[in-house]
């Protein structure tokens, strides 16, 4: 990438520490601060993954995900023109940038390797799948079953009569480990058929692109995403078990407002009826509710079954629609005749017999590939990542116990290595017979940080540094960051004159409507939305499925065309606005909003 | 002999005797199509009334003989046809039919334009040179603009055209459209492919209040609507000010400027319903012709939508031949192909 004049943006030098975030270097691994060569290259802010400031021990996300996503890209399959991601963290945000290969001799070497490895992948797609659909399952199993020794006052007699020849103190460290060697594998199956999957849409989408100038990336999605997809699930769950409350007649339990505990309660009170509900529950809570109400980037991101608040108040609302006859199934056999018919209308307006067998290759390899680019975050960004914060949180628990940290939550305070650290400290300490040293050094450390993350949070991250690259043409850079030319432009240009109340990101549903904005900063909030506002939040995922039946229209601060909230948007016909980067900061609870779904456009009217 | 034929009566293979835009309207209205009615005086009555007023072809021998160049000669011998053909009288059997077509229509305000049966009518360079006359109201008048339809067929432009590709006098001949007007609260035109990128899976609205007339004459920037071919949505709308209309001026026949009042010229001039149908008529229209289409349309005062006429889109589908993506055996070239950088291509 060429660079022109002076750019639009500071330089990664000149970005200053956050008013009251000094020292927040600490927080984060040495290799991850911005060196002085680093103002030549051009960054952008990971804002898509990484919304809010790095707690400490969250920053090991992006740490081990670019080092999976960078070894399959550059090392397993060989992308010819592409290498891995660097990433730097500046004030708790993470920002990235790209590597190309310029050289037409390596590019040629790269190439024949890539034909190779990326061909079998493709060539062997539905049996590699499945292959890895068990390896997932099983991951997850394994980091569930971890166990995290007690370290009680003596070794428990099975060391002796069973010969095992280490202590509990060593069954911790292997504990420790292995959780993190199963974090990292998950992130290397995550990226395995990732970067495949988007490499045939992105062929796709440029062919559509070209075949059809003004098409929207919005109809290009449409005809390519399933309709059988792991995100609907959870939701349909929901439904399920509101019609299962009124077939064992339990669902008078279920109203408004009640907390999930007391509903529990009473269903446990209810005998055999309230047994069988519960058994219902279950059954969908493994492994359903195992959705996180984020991205599955941050420890705070609790999964349903962490918190019953998010799914049980759908509950009245399903069990309401199901006595009034409404129907609350997928249309999907609609759906998929949607689809074909859309698929065929554009296929029959391609000029040239050519370009319709092009059309159906292209098309057929997005179909086969794209089952798992829908349905991986499932097992690796919510079960799996949900699943692993919660062990960790465990380990936290034993180090508070041990009065190395005041609550198990401070673990996500500490780097991860220094969280290793304090559990060197207990096993030694435990060994020894004497206390740890830990909460003397780790309780003002987890107090300062946790100041130094409230004053990130109010730094305005810059959507890029340094200097501006005057094009972003190589397909494969477009696909990893997700940006082109349009969007560098869009970030750097100030905002128009007379369009200071426009809120612009990607038209990911159509259509135009006027409504109240209700800004929902997590899932678990979703209870405050009122029927027939309009949703304004970060980012939206299979936990916020209930919402979509309520609301008017959705706008996000995250997210492209393939993002949840624009391919549920579009199954329940509303507009929606993704990836606008700014809508939760600019838009407040209450006001009047036009979102323009066809132009990308939301319009603060008042 | 047939000097008359009504619009129903019409097919595209009739295009020789009522030419282009008498074909295309005939067409149109036979496909179901929402056609202001009307009637089309064939080429027979054009050969009939030279045959009869000029029985020694002196007129066709006179073009032949203009050089291509000689722009003082062309405008000279222009002027004495059109003259001749103005003055003469009708033959009495043609102008009885003419009259009878007319009062059919309720002898209301009638438009009259020539329709050329030449291949190369849908030339953008000549489609230009043939007449349109509008808001006539009166039996006279109809019949003088019958006459001037075919006169034009002499103005300076015509005849150097012709010169200038050395088309042949024989067999020349006009046919000429007689159709009832719509009075239009919103007119424009539509293009069922992009004219600015020629994409084929959108259309394309322009449109601005009162007739047609100065969107084509450019007088007005028109509003701007987008539409997805495929799923209907209004993917891009530019509202314009949109200051002046065209009215029809039924005293003098053609039309008047008159302005807009403020509040409505940043107002939108169709409703998202107005778009919905003109988007559906337009993707019958291009079904039934199985290509993409220029069309004119117009909203009455009573809010009947109207189609003036549909000619095949030419400038993009000229280019349609060469493939998008170079074809290739299987999904994975294509693949290789646009991640292998220039090593691949």
């Amino acid at each position: 990438m060429g660079h022109i004049g002076k750019s639009a943006f500071p330089l990664p030098s000149e970005a200053a520490s956050a008013p009251g975030a000094e020292g927040w270097e600490d927080l984060y691994p040495y290799f991850t601060r911005f060196r002085p060569e680093d103002d030549e290259k051009f960054w952008f802010y990971n804002s898509m993954h990484f919304p809010e400031p790095m707690p400490a021990f969250d920053a090991m996300s992006a740490e081990i995900a670019y080092m999976a996503l960078g070894a399959v890209t550059a090392r397993v399959f060989a992308f010819p023109t592409v290498l891995g991601i660097e990433y730097r963290i500046v004030n708790g945000r993470v920002y990235i940038t790209s590597h190309a290969v310029t050289d037409p001799a390596k590019i040629t070497e790269r190439l024949a390797l890539f034909q190779e490895r990326a061909g079998h992948y493709y060539q062997n797609w539905a049996t590699l799948f499945a292959g890895w659909q068990t390896r997932m399952k099983n991951l997850v199993a394994e980091c569930s079953a971890i166990r995290v020794p007690e370290l009680g006052e003596f070794e428990p007699g099975e060391t002796v009569t069973n010969a095992r020849g280490f202590a509990e103190n060593h069954a911790l460290r292997e504990s420790w480990d292995r959780t993190f060697e199963l974090y990292s594998k998950m992130w290397h199956h995550h990226f395995e058929f990732l970067m495949l999957g988007y490499g045939a849409y992105l062929v796709f989408f440029q062919f559509c692109k070209a075949a059809f100038p003004e098409i929207q990336d919005q109809s290009v999605a449409r005809m390519v995403a399933g309709i059988d997809v792991l995100m609907f699930r959870p939701d349909d769950e929901l439904k399920r078990l509101a019609a299962k409350a009124l077939e064992h007649g339990v669902d008078g339990k279920f109203v408004e407002g009640a907390k999930p505990d007391d509903i529990l309660a009473s269903l446990r009170q209810l005998g055999e009826p309230g047994k069988n509900w519960l058994a219902e529950l279950e059954q969908s809570r493994e492994p359903w509710f195992n959705i996180s109400s984020g991205d599955g980037f941050y420890h705070h991101q609790r999964s349903w079954n962490d918190d019953l608040s998010v799914p049980f108040a759908a509950l009245p609302r399903y069990i309401r629609m199901i006595k009034a006859g409404e129907s609350m199934d997928r249309p999907t056999e609609a759906l998929k005749q949607e689809r074909a018919r859309i698929i065929s209308e554009y296929r029959a307006l391609l000029a040239t017999d050519d370009d319709r067998g092009t059309f159906d290759q292209m098309l057929g390899l997005c179909h086969l590939v794209f089952p798992y680019v829908e349905d991986h975050k499932f097992y690796c960004e919510h079960w799996f990542v949900t699943t692993f914060y919660n062990k960790v949180r465990e380990f936290g628990a034993l180090l508070a116990r041990n009065d190395v940290l005041d609550d198990a939550e401070d673990i996500f305070q500490l780097r991860h290595r220094e969280a290793d650290e304090a559990l060197a400290d207990l096993m030694l300490a435990w060994a020894a017979g004497i206390p740890c040293a830990g909460g003397q050094h780790f309780k003002p450390i987890v107090k300062r940080r946790r100041e130094i993350l409230k004053a990130l949070e109010q730094w305005n991250a810059p959507p890029a540094l340094g200097p501006m690259p005057d094009a972003v043409e190589d397909p494969a850079v477009q696909m990893l960051w997700g940006i082109t030319s349009e969007s560098l432009q869009r970030w750097s240009a100030p905002i128009e004159k007379g369009r200071e109340n426009e809120v612009t990101g990607f038209a990911a549903s159509p259509g135009v409507t006027e409504g109240i904005a209700r800004v929902l900063k997590t899932a678990a909030d979703i209870g405050q939305i009122l029927d027939g506002e309009i949703l304004v939040c970060p980012v939206t995922n299979p936990s916020w499925g209930p919402v979509f039946g309520r609301i008017k229209a959705a706008v996000s601060d995250i997210g492209g065309t393939m993002s949840h909230a624009a391919i549920v948007a579009r199954e329940y016909g509303l507009p929606a606005v993704v990836g606008t980067g700014q809508a939760t900061k600019r838009i407040t609870t209450g006001q009047r909003l036009r979102v323009d779904g066809n132009r990308g456009v939301v319009t603060i009217l008042g | 002999m047939t000097f008359v034929r009504t619009f129903q009566e019409i097919a595209l293979a009739d295009r020789p005797i009522v030419g282009g835009k008498g074909a295309s309207l005939g067409e149109l209205t036979k496909a179901g199509i929402a056609v202001p009615p009307g009637f089309v005086v064939c080429t027979e009555a054009f050969r009939q009334f030279l045959a009869t007023n000029d029985p020694k072809n002196e007129i066709g021998k006179t073009v032949a003989e203009l050089a291509a160049e000689d722009h003082a000669s062309i405008s000279t011998a222009s002027a004495a046809i059109r003259q001749r053909l103005e003055s003469v009288p009708l033959p009495a059997e043609i102008e009885d039919i003419i009259v009878a077509g007319y009062e059919k229509l309720g002898a209301g305000t009638v438009a009259v334009r020539s329709s050329a049966t030449s291949e190369d009518s849908e030339d953008a360079s000549f489609a230009g040179l043939q007449d349109t006359f509008l808001w006539l109201g009166d039996r006279a008048s109809v019949l003088h603009h019958v006459r001037a339809c075919w006169a034009s067929l002499y103005s300076v432009e015509s005849i150097a055209y012709r010169r200038r590709l050395n088309l042949p006098e024989d067999g020349l001949a006009m046919a000429v459209v007689v159709q009832r007007m719509v009075d239009a609260r919103a007119a424009g035109v539509m293009f069922t492919r992009s004219p600015a990128t020629g994409d084929r899976s959108v259309i394309v609205i322009e449109g601005s209040y009162g007739l047609g007339s100065c969107i084509v004459s450019g007088e007005v920037t028109p509003d701007k609507f987008v539409v997805n071919k495929v799923t209907g949505d209004v993917i891009d709308r530019a509202i314009s000010q949109k200051t002046m209309q065209h009215i029809p001026d039924r005293a003098r026949g053609g039309v008047l400027e008159c302005a807009v009042e403020g509040a409505r010229q940043n107002e939108p001039c169709l409703t998202d319903a107005e778009i919905a149908a003109l988007f559906t008529v337009g993707k019958n229209i291009e079904r039934h012709y199985g290509k993409p289409q220029d069309i004119e349309w117009a909203i009455s005062q009573d809010d009947e939508i109207f189609l003036l006429q549909s000619r095949p889109e030419t400038v993009w589908s000229r280019r349609d031949a060469t493939p998008v993506a170079k074809p290739a055996r299987s999904a994975l070239d294509h693949v290789f192909a646009t991640f292998g950088g220039r090593a691949a291509s």
